[in-house]
């Protein structure tokens, strides 16, 4: 058992991915696997700001929107075709997280939470405002990607099945791209950061554009799992820039275990199913995910995975 | 006459708010010394440590490091242009082990926004951090995670940290406050050795203890110099007495 939680740990993204490939033999509908797959990311992208460096972000759904609407507006107003329009979505996440992390950073604490909470606001607005491009309440509509192409090999992405293993590579390279950077001298870097920010400069370094650096590495990753959404759902609605889903994803975080790798994903898995198996009985679902989510940060603040972690540690 | 001073203070004031807590100073320090900053309680000592370690700019005046003007200089261009601090109160990464402190710090110098190289694979680092943890004592405590280790320890880590950055000039907050006097003694011997290799500048509260091992000694009382010199000048100095070793 140990040995086999050792293994994992040091093939971390392998064996996510291995797990992500099985997955939706799990799940009992593709929707499901595939939107625990987005919300996996996002939230992975999130805890690289939160659970790595420490700083809590409340306006993260900006990044998650921008990332869908810019893809979306490339391909309905522009006509681009769908990869182009995902590299754009996501470039336009990144100049949105520098953007935004370049005033936030200036405050700490309970401030930062405020700043990047009332930024997020203003790209709501704009966004909803801008019928003409983003379709504002109704949210942008027609989204088309009939199949994918790939070096001659054509995939049918109406397929649920085909698209969950198309989405499952964006999300394995991204997922692959965020443990190197952990692993990197970088990495250490942002935990130091998170450690005691004085000792950091101390040692010699910029505090201030670590800290930028891993927002707009945070907003890249939130920008692509908004991207793929988008391809997903063939639509992007305004709600994805609601502050609810910058919440979800603290909550997602803290329900699987804030700075450790697999927790996001394992919170946004927990959440989500919750969310799919509650709304069957009743329309209060929150209340019930409320509930666990209370239960979880009382009795086990480290979280689903982060405490598995800690069992295992002892263990050693 | 000699060589460049390793470190110069020129005219530094530092005020806060109405509060003058540091007035006018100016000093010089010679390089490869261990000097110390004696004073009583409120004297403006842990504001002259912050100014000259980067902490924060002085209201007025210049600072110079190897001749170089860094007055208003980034904390962190600090330790990159030579300059190693160790704070009055413990700060290391509490929740990473004895070796990764030590391993972070040392990396800067030659990784410092690497992004893609896996850190398992720069071994040097790691070794050097080895050797660091060696020299401060704590070689058999490196994967500790640094909150478990006993207070002294947490000091000598920080020391270790300093280090890494490999210095020239190694500035001390109080090193040994709070810790019994065994670990005092273990820590004062460190610095000695240390100071055999670098610039060293002390602040301490309390003046037994640098009277034995500092070539040379500032008073500072209410924001200003009041003497300098050597140990034995010092403890002769009849100001010097009133001051501070008459209030015990």
């Amino acid at each position: 058992m140990r040995q086999a939680f050792e293994f994992v740990r040091r093939h971390r993204v392998a064996a996510v991915i291995a797990f992500l490939m099985v997955f939706p033999l799990l799940m009992p509908y593709h929707a499901l696997a595939i939107n625990i797959l987005l919300f996996g990311l996002f939230a992975v992208g999130f805890n690289l700001l939160f659970g790595y460096t420490g700083l809590l972000s409340f306006g993260h759904a900006a990044f998650l929107g921008v990332g869908s609407y810019l893809t979306g507006i490339a391909m309905v107003h522009g006509g681009w075709p769908w990869w182009a329009a995902v590299v754009l979505g996501v470039a336009c996440a990144g100049v949105a997280g520098l953007a935004i992390g370049f005033l936030a950073i200036r405050t700490r604490g309970i401030y930062f939470s405020m700043v990047t909470l009332a930024l997020g606001q203003i790209v709501y607005y704009a966004f909803y405002k801008a019928e003409r491009w983003t379709g504002g309440e109704n949210g942008l509509r027609g989204i088309q990607v009939p199949a994918v192409e790939i070096g001659g090999l054509r995939l049918d992405f109406l397929n649920p099945v085909t698209k969950y293993y198309v989405i499952l590579a964006f999300v394995a390279l991204a997922l692959w791209f965020v443990s190197r950077i952990l692993a990197s001298p970088f990495g250490a870097v942002i935990e130091a950061v998170r450690e005691n920010d004085r000792r950091a400069a101390a040692c010699g370094y910029d505090v201030a554009r670590t800290k930028l650096l891993v927002f707009v590495l945070s907003a890249l990753i939130c920008g692509l799992a908004g991207a793929l959404r988008a391809l997903h759902l063939s639509i992007v609605p305004i709600d994805s820039l609601h502050y609810l889903l910058s919440g979800q994803a603290v909550m997602m975080c803290l329900l699987g275990g804030m700075g450790t790798f697999f927790g996001p994903f394992v919170g946004a898995g927990v959440f989500l199913t919750l969310e799919d198996v509650v709304t069957v009985f009743t329309k209060h679902w929150m209340a019930v995910v409320g509930g666990v989510f209370m239960f979880f940060v009382l009795f086990f603040p480290s979280g689903i995975w982060g405490t598995l972690v800690k069992r295992m540690e002892r263990v050693r | 006459m000699s060589a460049v001073p390793i470190l110069e203070v020129e005219n530094v004031s530092k005020r806060f708010g109405n509060f003058v807590a540091l007035n006018n100073v100016s000093t010089r320090f010679e390089a490869g010394k261990l000097s110390a900053i004696i004073g009583p309680n409120g004297a403006g000592k842990s504001t002259f440590f912050n100014v000259v370690s980067g902490a924060f700019p002085p209201s007025a005046g210049t600072l110079k490091f190897q001749g170089r003007d860094i007055t208003g200089t980034a904390q962190h261009e600090f330790a990159r242009i030579g300059i190693a601090k160790s704070f009055q109160i413990t700060t290391v990464f509490k929740q990473l082990s004895a070796h990764e402190n030590v391993r972070v710090a040392a990396q800067m110098r030659s990784a410092r926004y690497q992004l893609l190289t896996p850190r398992a694979k720069l071994t040097a680092l790691s070794d050097r951090a080895h050797e660091l943890l060696a020299r401060v004592g704590l070689a058999s405590l490196h994967d500790r995670t640094a909150a478990d280790l006993a207070h002294g320890q947490q000091r000598a880590l920080e020391v270790a940290m300093a280090l890494a950055s490999e210095p020239t000039l190694l500035l001390m907050d109080e090193p040994t406050a709070g810790m019994s006097p065994e670990e005092t003694k273990v820590m004062m011997d460190l610095i000695v050795q240390l100071a055999a290799e670098r610039s060293v500048i002390i602040v301490e509260h309390k003046m037994k203890l640098v009277m034995g091992i500092c070539e040379r000694l500032l008073v500072l009382h209410h924001g200003e110099f009041l003497a300098e010199g050597t140990p034995d000048e010092i403890r002769a100095n009849t100001e010097v007495r009133r001051v501070y070793l008459g209030q015990g």
